[in-house]
């Protein structure tokens, strides 16, 4: 009765094939990545030193280092941070704590849908039309760096919102039997309960915020400037736009020199990344509810 | 005795809770609603911004026709511009579709390998290796069309030029695969598993489960899948102004270069003088692609929320 017929042969067969088929479809996608990171290190290795990290940009950028750069990342990254974070948090404490199901919550999700889905180069404009001549900012560091804090911000409000959301109701509850305010019971039980999950967000954002180019084009960011910055209003160098200059802008450019800024940047980028995954991955197995 | 009122006059002040506790409260409340709506301010103003630089261009020298039709783009020609983005509507099109062609089949492939046949520590790495591919700068994939992929075609290929649709398409297929791959695994995975229980207790195989069963209930979040990965394809922009070859083509073959919407902004805002007629049709092409992606958005988060629903 329970022989194997022509027809289950066939259809085992047919699975095993399709199976085949997506796990090949997978390493076919994600080969490049090794094969990028590959090349870089074999291409880009040879040029970082120490002296390439802490030394200034020679020769009209075709020999030297990319100090400034690296610098200017370091200031645009902060200085975006400092302004998305609060906002990002808040925004993610009003939508998980306050917030009813309604018509006006969905047109927050909806606005926050769509500030992830602006091009980037749209941000850029507006960064342009905002912040460098509404406001008066100029060309400067506080200018591209309000233009990607408003790029990122959904990375942190929808980290914080689902790091805030896995906190359980009833502990929410057994806090305002004892009388606390809705502020009390966030600010003692949330949040601390979350405190992680918020930090693998703003770690995702940090790697998200260094990569950007589009954005500070040309709000902040500069080709090549001798000065390093010494404040928020000051135009800044950033190993983003550095790579697209040396590898597009400027002739003359030994073949491994790009390799070396993009190397460089994909390190700062996956580290930052890798660090918020490897947060995620153990804060789940510590879970305690 | 004297005449006092029996009743006592009740100290209205001490059943007012208003402490410094309660003040703080509502302070609170106040600063994160701010937060809640800034998302929409900046979407408000986003558009609000970029049409305010634009409009002037809108009101006094667009033409509708001569924009959306005519292929010649020459804005900086002193004596008679001409502002057409046929060409680039056609250079973003010809990119993304090649870029869809690449990516819907590996995303959903995998997406299905991840979701359905991988288990336990397999399924971790291959997820965290799709969330690396998708962490990698857009300025980064650029330079691997550039300095890698370029050479790879003319060699392969043997034409002239490397930078071409085909780069493009392909960049912007990996980089869009990821953000796929994600959301589809997400859409499968929300279909119950006693969708899938019920068809294996009818004697199907993995392969039939997925395809009979769980493809048709996933449908509608595959498909917002697909449309948030055409929207970031049209959005995208450095990656397609380093590997396109950016010049003014409507393209015949995967081997023309193009030039992009958005890769037309980055290289020519810099060069005009502010409130310019140039520099006023940039912000117009940027309003074009704020409202696209917009609607592309709004209505992939209508499907995808349409089978949540039901």
């Amino acid at each position: 009765m329970f022989e194997t017929s022509e027809l289950n042969i066939k259809n085992q067969r047919v699975q095993r094939l399709f199976k085949i088929l997506f796990l090949l479809m997978t390493m076919l996608l994600i080969a490049p990545v090794l094969l990028i990171l590959g090349t870089l290190i074999v291409k880009g290795g040879s040029v970082i030193s120490i002296d390439f990290l802490f030394t200034s940009p020679t020769d009209g950028m075709t020999a030297g280092g990319i100090f400034p750069a690296l610098l200017g990342t370091v200031w645009l990254v902060a200085v975006a941070l400092l302004i998305s974070v609060p906002l990002g948090i808040a925004a993610a404490i009003y939508l998980s704590e306050y917030a009813g199901e309604n018509w006006f919550t969905r047109i927050i999700n909806l606005a926050i849908i769509n500030l992830a889905g602006v091009p980037s180069i749209v941000h850029a404009l507006f960064g342009v039309g905002a912040f460098v001549l509404f406001f008066k900012f100029g060309t400067s560091i506080l200018a591209a760096s309000l233009t990607l804090a408003i790029m990122t911000l959904p990375v942190v409000i929808v980290a914080t919102r689902e790091s805030l959301q896995a906190v359980p109701f009833a502990f929410r509850e057994a806090c305002w039997n004892m009388g606390a305010t809705r502020w009390q019971t966030i600010r003692r039980v949330v949040l601390p309960n979350a405190v992680s999950g918020i930090l693998t967000g703003v770690i995702l954002e940090v790697s998200r915020t260094a990569g950007e180019t589009a954005p500070i084009m040309f709000t902040g960011a500069v080709f090549f400037t001798p000065f390093l910055p010494q404040g928020i209003f000051d135009q800044t160098m950033a190993m983003s736009l550095h790579l697209f200059v040396v590898s597009t802008q400027v002739p003359g450019v030994p073949e491994n020199l790009p390799y070396g800024v993009a190397l460089v940047l994909i390190a700062m980028v996956l580290i930052m990344n890798s660090l918020s995954i490897a947060f995620r991955i153990y804060l789940r197995g510590k879970k305690k509810w | 005795m004297s005449g006092q009122p029996m009743t006592k006059t009740v100290d209205m002040a001490a059943f007012d809770r208003r402490n410094a506790d309660w003040y703080i409260d509502k302070l609170v409340q106040a600063l994160v609603f701010i937060g809640g709506i800034s998302a929409i301010i900046f979407v408000v103003g986003i558009f609000a911004f970029v049409t305010k630089e634009g409009f002037g261009f809108i009101l006094d020298r667009f033409d509708f026709q001569e924009f959306f039709t005519s292929p010649y783009w020459y804005p900086a020609d002193e004596d008679a511009p001409e502002y057409g983005i046929l060409a680039l509507i056609a250079g973003t099109a010809s990119v993304t579709g090649l870029a869809m062609l690449v990516a819907i089949p590996f995303s959903l492939g995998t997406a299905i390998y991840i979701a359905e046949f991988a288990s336990g520590k397999t399924r971790e790495t291959l997820k965290v290796l799709v969330e690396l591919l998708a962490a990698i700068p857009s300025v980064v994939w650029g330079f691997i069309g550039l300095s890698i992929m370029n050479p790879l075609i003319i060699e392969l290929f043997d034409v002239p030029v490397g930078l071409n649709v085909l780069n493009a398409g392909i960049i912007l297929g990996l980089m869009a695969a990821p953000i796929m791959t994600s959301i589809a695994e997400d859409a499968l995975k929300a279909v119950p598993d006693r969708y899938r229980e019920a068809a294996e207790a009818m004697g199907a195989t993995r392969w039939q489960v997925i395809y009979k069963t769980v493809l048709p209930a996933a449908k509608n979040g595959l498909l917002g899948a697909v449309l948030l990965g055409v929207g970031r394809g049209f959005g995208e922009t450095m990656a397609v102004l380093m590997a396109t070859g950016h010049s003014i083509n409507m393209p015949g073959s995967v081997f023309d270069s193009v030039r992009a919407l958005t890769a037309t902004i980055a290289a020519e805002l810099g060069e005009t003088a502010v409130g310019s007629d140039h520099y006023q049709v940039l912000f117009t092409i940027g309003i074009f692609l704020f409202l696209i992606t917009f609607v592309i958005n709004l209505t992939a988060d209508l499907i995808v929320r349409g089978i949540r629903k039901g």
